[in-house]
């Protein structure tokens, strides 16, 4: 069967179209490749000049197209290949999952911060007059009083709604029998609101409206920074799946093709697989002869022939030939699915990981509870009036309100991702930068992420590429992909024909050549192996091209900057033997194991961190997955399936294996940078506390003190270092 | 001093209608593409759906 490719004849993706109720459609694709107000508007405008767009907008900030269409008659296949030529390749988005994107927490934390912002710059302003009072101001008893009450009619209902988020969470951690960081926060604010109440009803001195609401204020900034993160790094980690594999190519009765979301399809729909695609569910084959790369699900690097007959699971890769397949399995249902439960148990171990904070609030939360009991019981019984007590004991507890605590690791995360994410790191939780500075021990996967994980031509002569390179440029089989990426631009053949499984036939320079199996060729010969292709005129002596994995061009030095962290190295991989000795040897580590099954490779982590050891594992293959779940903190490259990517705290968008080292710098620094920050807040405390004990703080040094110890802890997570 | 009675709640006044706008801006999609909005600004073409010289025309 000889099949020529056109990307224009793709497959039906109406699927895709979200149909309005006055016979309009809108569609969003998902670019990749638009970062200019050039793009912008060439994509904007090219779009809206297609027939059937009403209208396109360009998110830059998500890279997400929304386009209204004039009907659902258009067919999103065109436009995805308009947006090819114009070189931005784009992928539909499953309107399912766009809706789930409903970001109902971060619109509740933003409000709650407006209205928290908008009561401590309003309570703030009555409450200058007063502290004005303080230093001996003319301030008549009168005016004070309603300066008071002005600052409760404002400050009270806005740290009530400012401090939802904070009393919720205060009360469901106190329901699970523990205390967090929002305890203590919680009977500070509470206390504080009605002692001030009181002090008003009752003519006092010391109101603390103020600080109340800017108390809730800067914690809410710091909560916020930890939404936006986490947010951030979903969203992001969607995107990379999206463009993973959404859709399915379905053959219906008819013998059309259509594309579906995965999520669609059912066991019993046959499928249409073109070369370079991923096989979605796990299916059948019933027509077609091809090579599947199961490099992902094992991690073997030579690829396997399958013919008719024969089972072939998701997430392979079809490297050459079209395939029509009977889906044996839903997607939920599939090998991919199956070690995505395996992954679900191993995360629930790293759940058991307490944060930075919570164990600071463990310490925090009894001793500063103690103090403010203490300063009240010792006051009355040293002849104290008792609410003058009960008034520095709520001083204690609103000068060392965690402020500086609260906002102390929020802070220096969100700028640690932030500088990683500029460097192709994508971080998926501030949890995984503390797990990440705590490893001592990493753990390789070879296929695709010591090596490339795509084949790459070996020992050939220039002269050889060149005179190939034509006939390759015109091919999607990998291997003659890795030919042209060898030779780079120049001319393409002509007259060019691909015959499945074959090779790929042409003229160049009016002379016939193949490039492909030995057979195809007009080899004989009886080693005909899966990774080489051969290539001749016609008539004339055939050459051999060989091909094989190579490493990475940074996995050296990447390991050499690890061990001279003082961090040790293991390779752990599914492939033969030969070949992870190869990879071992090529980049210096001594301790290697190969022919692993996946369950070995999650019982290797385990007995590491039995050892005591706190293992990073980085790997991109389903048989990692596991693995990945179990060690103590796990990176995947972008390239990684889908389960893959999920079992892993960070996922590397580019190609580099070195950003895995300057992850692990960033993150160190960022720890170091977290327990200065504590260091700081503890030290504040120890000095601000006994002065609040002794009656030394009024409402205006409260004020002071909390918003300076903010700030110092804002500009020391600043200092977080920069990758070079 | 009876005009603090004015100006405290006008004031008062004043700062709910920033927060008001400020939810609006947030509720109308403002903050959705920041990095877009700042670019958008240097593309000069014309909108083709703003009538007046130059509309509908490409550079």
């Amino acid at each position: 069967m000889a099949v020529t490719f056109d990307t224009m004849a793709g497959p039906d993706m109406s699927a895709f179209l979200r149909r309005s109720d006055d016979g309009r459609a809108s569609l969003e694709l998902l670019v990749t490749g638009a970062r200019c107000a050039g793009c912008i508007s060439k994509i904007e405008r090219e779009m809206a000049g297609l027939a059937g767009v009403e209208n396109a907008r360009l998110n830059l900030s998500t890279g997400r197209l929304a386009l209204g269409l004039r009907d659902a008659n258009v067919d999103p296949g065109r436009i995805i290949a308009a947006l090819g030529r114009l070189g931005y390749p784009a992928t539909p988005y499953d309107p399912g999952a766009a809706l789930v994107q409903r970001d109902r927490e971060g619109r509740r934390l933003i409000l709650a911060l407006a209205i928290a912002g908008f009561g401590a710059m309003n309570a703030m302003m009555f409450s200058v007059p007063i502290w004005a009072g303080l230093f001996d101001q003319e301030l008549g008893p009168a005016t004070r009083s309603m300066m008071m009450w002005m600052s409760a009619a404002v400050g009270a209902p806005c740290a009530i709604f400012a401090g939802m988020p904070f009393f919720q969470s205060a009360w469901r951690s106190l329901r699970a029998g523990r205390a967090n960081m929002d305890v203590p926060i919680t009977v500070g604010v509470i206390l504080t609101l009605a002692i001030s109440f009181s002090e008003t009803v009752l003519n006092g001195r010391d109101a603390y409206f103020d600080a109340a609401v800017s108390l809730l204020f800067l914690l809410l900034i710091g909560r916020w920074l930890d939404h936006v993160l986490r947010a951030k790094a979903r969203s992001a980690a969607g995107d990379l799946l999206a463009l993973q594999a959404p859709v399915a190519c379905i053959v219906d009765g008819a013998g059309r093709e259509r594309s579906i979301p995965l999520g669609d399809v059912q066991a019993g729909d046959v499928l249409r697989v073109r070369p370079g695609e991923r096989i979605p569910v796990d299916a059948m084959l019933e027509d077609g002869e091809a090579l599947l790369d199961n490099s992902l699900l094992t991690g073997e690097s030579a690829p396997e022939r399958v013919g008719p007959g024969q089972l072939c699971r998701a997430g392979a890769v079809n490297i050459s030939g079209l395939l029509t397949l009977r889906a044996s399995a839903r997607s939920e249902d599939s090998t991919l699915a199956a070690i995505a439960r395996l992954v679900d148990a191993g995360a629930q171990s790293r759940s058991r990981y307490v944060q930075l904070a919570d164990r600071a609030a463990a310490l925090y939360v009894p001793v500063v509870h103690a103090a403010a009991l203490a300063t009240f019981a010792g006051g009355w019984a040293l002849g104290l009036d008792p609410r003058e007590a009960l008034l520095r004991a709520v001083a204690v507890l609103i000068i060392t309100c965690p402020c500086a605590l609260g906002l102390a690791v929020p802070a220096v995360q969100v700028v640690a991702s932030a500088r990683l994410f500029r460097r192709g790191v994508l971080v998926k939780s501030g949890a995984a930068l503390e797990r990440l500075a705590e490893i001592d021990h990493v753990v390789f996967d070879k296929t695709g992420v010591l090596t490339e994980g795509r084949p790459a031509l070996v020992g050939a002569s220039p002269t050889i590429i060149a005179l190939a390179a034509p006939l390759a440029r015109a091919s999607s089989h990998p291997m003659a992909r890795a030919v042209a990426r060898a030779a780079g631009e120049g001319p393409l053949a002509t007259e060019v024909v691909e015959h499945t499984g074959l090779g790929v036939e042409g003229l160049i320079d009016g002379r016939r050549a193949r490039l492909g199996r030995a057979a195809f060729v007009g080899v004989p010969t009886l080693r005909s192996g899966e990774t080489e292709l051969w290539f001749g005129f016609e008539g004339e002596s055939k050459v051999r091209l060989q091909f094989s994995d190579v490493l990475r061009t940074d996995a050296g030095a990447t390991i050499a900057a690890l061990r001279a962290r003082g961090i040790t190295i293991e390779i752990l991989s599914g492939d033969q033997g030969g070949a992870v000795g190869g990879v071992a040897d090529a980049v210096g580590v001594a301790s290697w194991r190969a022919g692993l099954m996946p369950e070995e490779k999650a019982q290797a982590i385990d007995s590491l961190a039995a050892e005591g050891r706190k293992v990073l594992m980085i790997g991109d293959g389903l048989n990692d997955a596991a693995a990945l779940a179990r060690a103590h903190a796990a990176i995947a490259p972008g390239t990684a399936l889908a389960a893959s990517q999920n079992a892993a705290d960070l996922v590397l968008t580019g190609d580099a294996l070195m950003a895995v080292v300057e992850a692990i710098d960033v993150a160190r620094s960022a720890r170091r940078r977290a327990l200065e920050n504590f260091g700081f807040a503890a030290l504040y405390n120890l000095v601000a506390a006994p002065a609040a004990m002794i009656g030394l703080v009024n409402p205006f040094v409260a004020a002071l003190a909390m918003s300076g110890s903010s700030l110092v802890v804002t500009l020391n997570a600043l200092r977080v270092r920069a990758p070079r | 001093m009876n005009i603090i009675l004015l100006l405290a709640p006008f004031s008062v006044l004043l700062g709910l209608f920033a927060v008001g706008a400020f939810v609006w801006s947030l509720r109308s999609g403002q903050y959705d593409d920041v990095q877009g909005a700042a670019a958008r600004i240097l593309i000069d073409d014309m909108d083709p759906d703003v009538p007046g010289p130059g509309g509908g025309t490409d550079p």
